[in-house]
Formats: structure tokens, C-alpha cells, sequence
């Protein structure tokens, strides 16, 4: 399966000419990494420097009172991310409706000042399966108030095709539930969704090994976006570095072009001239 | 007037603005705000009005995926 962004690109993965490009932007890297979940600040920071990501996810929470009675005591992770210098991409998790969606987002680009948001609109609690119904509305809105919108989805074909319709230059579906970690659990979809859409994909959610990352980047997607397997790795900073390295083998492996499957094997090691040929028919 | 900031109630003046609320619960930059789930901008704190049974959000920036 060929797609227009990935089989017109000769160039080699590693190269600046190969870069992933979302909404007009270019990035040297095709992995984007999530903050949350790590064992500590320490460990995120060398497992970003590790990573080398393209986009660091963020999101938003109430101020609580300490009780010294100031709200909104820091935590360093502000300062983290300065420090750090990659570009965030806020997100709207834990929005149930269109509404609260829209608003958090706005609420996220004044205080990250950046267009930039992962737009989640929760469905089902148990799954955090995507509201498909109103994902669009809420798509929609952002994109006419200037948000570069990087939809979390499902890989529903004409889910994913109805927010290209409406503004999104690249779409996000899921590879299984957030935080599972089962890699890809619909391989057949997602190879579709590749072969029908060509704006920049990327797999969000549900990776747990660097294999489907690879995986999913030889299927010709144009990116990851990861967090739980690299935070709750043993060792969160060589996952972080196994990960970028999967992303880079899988994208030149789909630059390079597979060979065909085949159904009977077919022997690598020249036949003519081997040793002891028909001995033990003639004895 | 009873507003709920973050869920909690406060007690504000009448004719309050979201300013006197940020004020009360001695917000600490960096921070950005809504008022019954509509964003309020930066530039409008000093000058939006509360009501009465307003909900009040606060959120700073946290770790996510």
C-alpha cells in the first residue's frame, strides 16, 4: 500500500528532506512523546533528550490550594519544559463534550501560546474510545478559530476522511485503548486507512513495544505518538531511545520497499552444485 | 455572591470580576481561566463580571499523553 506523502520521497529517512510535516511545520523527528506517568521528572527529561521528539504532549488541570493557602504551587514541570525547548502539544483529555473540548483547548493555546492541540473528546470511560459522533464538531470548531487540530480518533475510514473534509491536515487513530499497550488490534484498518487517506497519519494510544511502532511506520504511517510504554518502562530512557530508534527503522524500511510475501519457500542458497546431489536416491 | 472556583465555594462581593477571584484564591502564574465552560481570555480578567452561582475554572499547566 502506497500513499502520495511517503512514495514520492525519495530521500532517506534520516534526512531533513524527509521530515514530517503537520499543517505547513517541519520535524526533524517522527516520534512525538507524552510526559505523564514517568517516575520522576528526572527520568522524563533524560528520556525526551533520549528520544529526541518531535512534540511533547501537555495538558491541563485545576490550580488546588496548598496549605499554605496560594493556589497553583509549582511543580517544576513548567519550568521543564522550557528548559527542554520542544514544541507541546496540549491536549483535551478528559473532555466528555464538544463544549468543554473547545474551551480547554482555548484555555491551553493562551497558556502554552501555541496553535497546536491533540484534540480528545472521550466517548466511553472504560475504553476512552473517541466520542466518533461529535469529534467532528468539535474538529471543526477549533479548526475556524485557528487551532492546528491533531485529532485523536479510531481508524474508522469515514470518521477519519470527514475531519480531512473539514480542516485537519493530519489525523491521529488509535492503535488499541490508551495505555493498553497491545499494539496495533485492527492491522487490517489501519493498513485501509494508509491506502485511502493521504494526509500525514499518525498512531496514537495503545502502542507497547518498539516493534509496532515499527510496525505501524513500514505500514507507510507518517508518525507515533506515544507515552505509557515508554513512562512505565523499566527503564523509561532506554525504551525512549528503543522507540526512536523503531520509528526510524520502520520508515526506512517502507522507504526501501518490501518484498512480495510469498506462499512456499524458496530456497536463498544457490541449488546448483550442491554437495552430495542425488547420493541418497542412488544408493 | 457564592461562586464555585475549581469546584469549591467562595464568596465573592457583587460586581466582583474574575480578577477579585483569581485575587482570592491567590493564583500563581502560570495559569489560564473559564467561566461556566467558556474560555475567559487573559486580557479580559480584569474586566469580566461575575454572577451568582458562576463556576469558576483555574488550570495550570500538567503532565499528559
Amino acid at each position: 500500500m502506497t500513499h502520495p506523502s511517503s512514495a514520492a520521497a525519495p530521500a532517506t529517512p534520516s534526512s531533513s528532506a524527509d521530515a514530517l510535516v503537520l499543517y505547513g511545520q517541519s520535524f526533524q523527528s517522527r516520534l512525538l512523546l507524552g510526559t505523564a506517568r514517568y517516575p520522576s521528572p528526572d527520568v522524563l527529561e533524560a528520556a525526551v533528550r533520549r528520544a529526541r521528539p518531535a512534540m511533547l504532549t501537555a495538558s491541563l488541570r485545576r490550580q488546588t490550594a496548598s496549605p499554605g493557602g496560594a493556589a497553583g504551587a509549582d511543580n517544576g514541570f513548567w519550568e521543564l519544559l522550557r528548559r527542554l525547548d520542544v514544541p507541546v502539544l496540549p491536549n483535551t483529555a478528559g473532555c466528555h463534550s464538544v463544549q468543554e473540548a473547545v474551551a480547554t483547548a482555548q484555555m491551553a493555546r493562551e497558556l502554552f501560546d501555541t496553535p497546536w492541540i491533540k484534540l480528545e473528546l472521550i466517548g466511553d470511560d472504560y475504553t476512552l474510545q473517541p466520542d466518533t459522533l461529535n469529534l467532528v464538531d468539535a474538529a471543526s470548531q477549533l479548526i475556524r478559530d485557528g487551532f492546528h487540530v491533531l485529532p485523536y480518533c479510531t481508524e474508522d475510514l469515514v470518521l477519519c476522511q470527514r475531519l480531512v473534509d473539514i480542516g485537519c491536515q493530519a489525523v491521529m487513530p488509535w492503535a488499541a485503548p490508551i495505555g493498553t499497550g497491545r499494539g496495533p488490534v485492527n492491522p487490517y484498518a489501519l493498513q485501509v486507512l494508509r491506502e485511502r487517506l493521504s494526509v500525514p497519519l499518525l498512531v496514537d494510544a495503545g502502542l507497547g513495544l518498539p516493534s509496532h511502532a515499527c510496525q505501524v511506520m513500514e505500514w507507510g504511517y507518517d508518525g507515533v505518538l506515544l507515552n505509557t510504554a515508554v513512562a512505565l518502562a523499566q527503564d523509561p530512557v532506554a525504551m525512549a531511545g528503543a522507540f526512536a530508534d523503531a520509528v526510524q527503522a520502520g520508515r526506512a524500511a517502507r522507504h526501501a520497499g518490501a518484498m512480495a510475501a510469498q506462499d512456499s519457500a524458496q530456497p536463498s542458497t544457490p541449488v546448483l552444485g550442491t554437495p552430495f546431489w542425488h547420493h541418497a536416491q542412488s544408493q | 455572591m457564592n461562586v464555585l472556583i475549581n469546584d469549591k465555594p467562595y464568596t465573592l462581593a457583587p460586581g466582583a470580576r474574575l480578577a477579585d477571584a483569581l485575587l482570592l484564591i491567590e493564583a500563581r502564574p502560570p495559569y489560564a481561566t473559564a467561566v461556566n465552560r467558556q474560555f475567559v481570555p487573559r486580557s479580559s480578567h480584569a474586566t469580566h463580571e461575575l454572577h451568582a452561582g458562576d463556576r469558576i475554572e483555574v488550570i495550570r499547566p500538567v503532565t499528559g499523553g
